[in-house]
């Protein structure tokens, strides 16, 4: 599902590599940690999957497609295979939750009546059916995030990004946001997840990929963080 | 449906930034005004010229015992055999018109001299043989008289060769410098108008980047992020080339067709067709001046 191989990363103006040869391959359906401390490369490898940035050398496969070989127009029909969720949720405050889960099916063209039928599901399964009026600024962090879980999974995509989705919340709501996950997971979803939290990756022992100054130090399935 | 939700988005776009649009809109209707104003100029002058230009003929003007040149025989008219060479060389002349050349006796020059000053004290003060004879040349091309000129200038029994072109010229010099000053200015206008919509829309991206970044990010066409931009310029343009236009209409009907016209009918006036065509180029430069700026700023500033 996600290949890298021997992808470099050096961004303009720096000498220093942000990934340097890095050999990954995720299958589909795994759920995988990628840890590391900060500046260890973990975002610049969401980035490559996301292609938003290039790699400078190697090649990254995201669903069988060489990304350095993708053109420039056919980048947001990839992107709509991946789903994206950050630490900050990243929500329209001025839209109601309903507005702001449709709002990803809207602007991809989808008709009105499947996002009529589609975003009810999506809410119930996230676990916020009833709270479709709400507006962000009246949720609780874990249920923002939630919602911003619904968005990235509303199409169903194939793989799902999470970057440090449990950053600013506290443990037990944390531990809500990743019963969540798994439960995608479960439902065939490639999870790819950046964190920092070391109890819930022990507690969830899935395979750890830890990268160190942009080199994969570790790749361990039923894994630990391992590190402090 | 999709078109809905794009047209939502430009509604929500220009509610946003309602008084940059505002400025836009003026600064179009204002900039466009005055290039409409400049393209009625150039076509006003061109009317003139043609009507003008038509009437125009070249005299030249034979020696008389009083009237002499650096070409007469002193103290003589032109002969009858010099007359006759004057006469081969325009007909012989590509550049005069079929049947252009036209002699003018003293007695004709007479007639024409009592009836310009019909009712004057001059009118009395001239005999026929004081007047000059002169040939009347009709051109192809009026703007083509510097060959017919020189060719007959140095003639024996020449004495002066007029064109009244170096009377008109100064005229037509004056208002072409008021048509390119027109158009210069409205240049520098609408110059300042594609900055500002540039600025508008980079303004506008700006208080969007949550939406724009969350539309790259589920996958948006690049095509579908930039349309609500594209749009609103467009809408901004229209809008101020529709109020342009009424601006021109008003112009030619109240300045030119209520005032100048009847004022002065001796030359000819614009008319709906000219203006017609002056609003066409508004809307056209008005758009390009819409979707340009748009694209170089959304390309650089939504890129994927």
């Amino acid at each position: 599902m996600i290949r890298f191989e021997s992808v470099s990363k050096t961004y303009d103006g720096q000498r220093r590599a942000a990934l340097d040869r890095v050999n990954v391959d995720i299958d589909k359906g795994e759920f995988v940690f990628l840890v590391g401390a900060s500046g260890s490369g973990k975002s610049t490898f969401l980035r490559l999957i996301l292609r938003e940035q290039r790699a400078t050398r190697g090649k990254v496969f995201v669903a069988g497609r060489d990304l350095g070989k993708l053109h420039s127009w056919k980048i947001p029909a990839m992107r709509r295979q991946i789903g994206t969720v950050f630490q900050d949720f990243r929500l329209l405050p001025n839209k109601t939750v309903t507005d702001n889960v449709a709002f990803a099916l809207q602007v991809i063209g989808k008709p009105p009546a499947t996002i009529k039928r589609v975003v009810p599901e999506v809410l119930e399964l996230v676990g916020l059916d009833g709270k479709g009026g709400r507006l962000p600024e009246e949720l609780s962090g874990g249920e923002q995030q939630r919602v911003a879980i619904a968005r990235a999974f509303v199409n169903r995509p194939m793989i799902l990004i999470a970057d440090e989705p449990t950053g600013n919340l506290d443990p037990a709501t944390s531990i809500g946001i990743m019963k969540l996950l798994d439960r995608i997971n479960r439902a065939d979803t490639t999870v790819l997840m950046a964190t920092h939290d070391s109890t819930i990756v022990d507690q969830m022992r899935k395979r750890v990929i830890e990268l160190d100054d942009g080199e994969v130090v570790r790749d361990q399935s039923r894994g630990v963080y391992g590190y402090q | 449906m999709r078109l809905r939700h794009i047209f939502s988005e430009t509604g929500a776009g220009l509610r946003q930034n309602l008084t940059m649009t505002l400025a836009v809109v003026m600064t179009m209707w204002v900039s466009l005004s005055l290039f409409g104003a400049g393209l009625l100029a150039n076509q006003q002058v061109d009317l003139m010229k043609g009507r003008w230009y038509d009437k125009i003929e070249i005299s030249i003007f034979l020696c008389t015992p009083d009237v002499q040149g650096d070409n007469c025989d002193p103290g003589q008219d032109a002969t009858d055999a010099q007359k006759q060479v004057i006469q081969q060389t325009l007909l012989s002349n590509p550049e005069v018109a079929g049947d252009g050349v036209y002699f003018e006796t003293k007695q004709m020059a007479y007639d024409e001299f009592q009836r310009a000053y019909a009712g004057s004290p001059i009118r009395d003060s001239l005999t026929v043989d004081q007047m000059q004879e002169s040939f009347r040349v009709k051109l192809k091309n009026p703007e083509e008289y510097e060959g017919v000129v020189s060719s007959v200038q140095g003639l024996r029994g020449v004495q002066k060769v007029q064109d009244l072109r170096q009377y008109l010229d100064p005229f037509f010099n004056a208002l072409n410098f008021i048509q390119w000053g027109t158009i210069v200015a409205s240049g520098l206008l609408l110059i300042a108008a594609a900055l500002q919509i540039g600025n508008t829309i980079r303004l506008a991206a700006f208080a969007r980047r949550r939406e724009i970044g969350i539309m790259r990010l589920v996958g948006a066409s690049n095509l579908y992020i930039t349309l609500p931009f594209l749009f609103e310029a467009v809408f901004s343009a229209l809008v101020g080339a529709a109020l342009a236009c009424g601006t021109l209409a008003a112009g030619v009907y109240f300045v030119v067709m209520q005032k100048a016209e009847p004022a002065i009918r001796s030359i000819p006036w614009i008319g709906w067709s000219q203006t017609g065509l002056a609003m066409l180029g508004v809307a056209v430069v008005g758009l390009v001046l819409a979707v340009v700026p748009t694209l170089v700023t959304t390309r650089k500033y939504l890129r994927v």
